[in-house]
């Protein structure tokens, strides 16, 4: 009992220190990569000793993005506005960043791995109801959104919660669709047993990903989670031609960081779903439990423990290169208008989930999968 | 459930749906209502209506009170300075009251109150054992359901629709102006 609250409270701890650093990669690549993308230069001023830059090294910025722009945000004036609501413009930002911060314990980042004869699931909390969970907690991300909008007596603000609030709701539909007919597909709500089910091979070579099952639930999540994060080509509850920071308008500093923290978590919530729901989460194609298995029929032999690390690794690689690919979309496409974007959710997502998982029942039915 | 817990989040339920009652403006209400679903929606989880409980969340709390804080917006809801209606509909209202008080009174006077606990089987409120129910013995009932929630559907959005006639009108109005 007492090694098992330990053992939770670790991984816990550790799912939330992933996030976090996350974050701060993709801050990182917010800033640098959108450089490199639209060839600019991208931050290249701050050094602790100009010790690298003397002997003709060029400057990466991590210490301009990582380290002195948090600084600058956390140690600004927090304001007020007046006439604001001042309870809920202090909740405001944190009910926003909880929700997506809950959400991360139940995504199994790893194999179960046995140490001193305990076995120990790389999830922070097992869920047997893990969708549902995750449903759940997701769900509940527009509150913060929504009354940091209404909080702040500011038009603006207001527009962009309300924007936010109805981009967020429609979207959602799209990704429960999605996240249902992976479900039906494996026929569990639990993530770790979602991610057992993508182990092994199709034909001998194709990696059972549920990518190759579900294509289009894939896109469907892909597109309704860029869209739960507000990121370009969904930012119109920020739009900043339109309404200048929409949403957090009258935030400033620390709270201003924790609705920017939360954008970044999302985007990095949004890479573990797409990587456990369809990407087969910590599976590495052709390596079963004993060592890889090779499509030509080789095979090496590795230990447990180091198919179970290398097992986290992969899953981490493959959260980072998604997290990357969301970074450069929101770099490359422009922003849609708002019709456009209810269109795109109620017309063309909505109806495409529900036919996807038209077709999985049908297809569940009639392989025979049903108890 | 830990005892302690069960006590904690019960009357956490009980002071927010007091707070729902108690706060004059509508979204500090609102917020309270949806501690109070949150509140109930964990007891549920905690006695192993697992699915009952994380459907309240979503659908409720999610999805409902976000419509809610939508009709509040969008009829501009001010905070109540003071107690507002007629004289009649507050002498029906606690005439109502005290009917329902008394009600419940005579529920749960002390000879019903001898509830029984039982332990549901391992799995009871489990997905699998909620589905069973619904496509088996309550099939019919869940169909007409979902039925008339569709015909519901249908209904509000005919009667939201514009009229394309009424559309073209107006627009003939404004290039002939």
């Amino acid at each position: 009992m007492t090694t098992e609250l330990i053992a939770g409270a670790v991984k816990a701890i550790l799912m939330i220190v992933l996030a976090l650093n996350l974050s701060l990669f993709l801050l990182y690549f917010e800033r640098k990569g959108s450089a490199l993308i639209q060839d600019r230069i991208g931050s290249n001023r701050v050094t602790v000793t100009g010790l690298g830059q003397r002997m003709g090294m060029p400057n990466l910025g991590i210490i301009n993005t990582t380290i002195a722009d948090p600084i600058k945000m956390f140690t600004k004036e927090d304001f007020v506005p007046a006439g604001a609501d001042k309870f809920l413009h202090t909740l405001a930002p944190f009910l926003a960043l909880f929700p997506v911060m809950i959400t991360f314990v139940v995504i199994p980042f790893g194999d179960t791995i046995s140490i001193a004869g305990q076995r120990i699931d790389l999830e922070a909390a097992n869920l047997n109801a893990g969708a549902l969970y995750l449903l759940a907690s997701i769900g509940l991300g527009v509150y913060g959104v929504a009354l940091a909008g209404w909080s702040s007596n500011n038009r603006w603000s207001l527009l962009g919660g309300i924007r936010a609030t109805a981009q967020m709701i429609s979207y959602e539909l799209a990704m429960g669709l999605a996240i249902i007919s992976v479900i039906m597909t494996f026929g569990t709500l639990n993530l770790q047993e979602i991610v057992r089910g993508q182990g092994g091979v199709w034909f001998g070579f194709l990696p059972r990903w549920a990518i190759f099952t579900q294509p289009l639930a894939f896109i469907l999540l892909l597109v309704a989670g860029a869209a739960e994060s507000k990121r370009v080509p969904f930012d119109l509850p920020e739009g900043e031609s339109e309404l200048i920071q929409g949403y957090f308008t009258e935030y400033s500093g620390g709270k201003q960081a924790v609705f920017m923290l939360t954008d970044f978590a999302e985007q990095a919530l949004v890479a573990m779903l797409l990587t456990t729901f369809f990407l087969g989460g910590w599976q590495i194609p052709w390596l079963m439990r004993d060592g890889f298995h090779l499509p030509g029929g080789a095979f090496i032999a590795l230990p447990a423990l180091a198919v179970s690390l290398m097992g986290v690794v992969a899953f981490l690689v493959k959260v980072v290169v998604l997290c990357m690919f969301l970074g450069m979309v929101r770099w490359t496409l422009p922003r849609f208008r708002y019709d456009q974007l209810m269109r795109l959710g109620w017309k063309g997502l909505v109806p495409l989930g529900l036919f996807n998982v038209m077709v999985t029942a049908f297809v569940v039915v009639a392989t025979g999968r049903v108890q | 459930m830990p005892p302690f817990l069960y006590i904690f989040l019960g009357a956490l339920a009980i002071v927010s749906a007091l707070g729902v009652i108690v706060q004059r403006n509508p979204v500090h209400s609102l917020l309270a209502l949806i501690a109070t679903l949150m509140a109930v929606a964990i007891l549920f989880i905690g006695e192993d209506a697992v699915v009952v409980g994380f459907l309240q969340i979503i659908v409720y709390a999610g999805a409902i009170m976000v419509l809610f804080l939508f009709v509040i917006w969008l009829l501009n809801l001010q905070v109540e300075t003071g107690p507002t209606g007629h004289l009649a509909l507050k002498l029906f209202g606690s005439l109502a009251a005290a009917l329902l008080v008394t009600e419940l009174f005579f529920f749960l006077a002390p000879p019903h109150l001898q509830v029984k606990f039982t332990r549901q089987p391992l799995g009871y409120g489990s997905l699998a054992s909620l589905a069973g129910k619904l496509f088996t013995d309550y099939l019919v009932a869940f169909e007409a359901t979902s039925v008339l929630l569709l015909a519901a559907v249908v209904g509000s959005v005919a009667l939201a629709r514009r009229l394309p006639a009424a559309d073209d009108s107006r627009a003939a109005e404004k290039t002939a102006s």
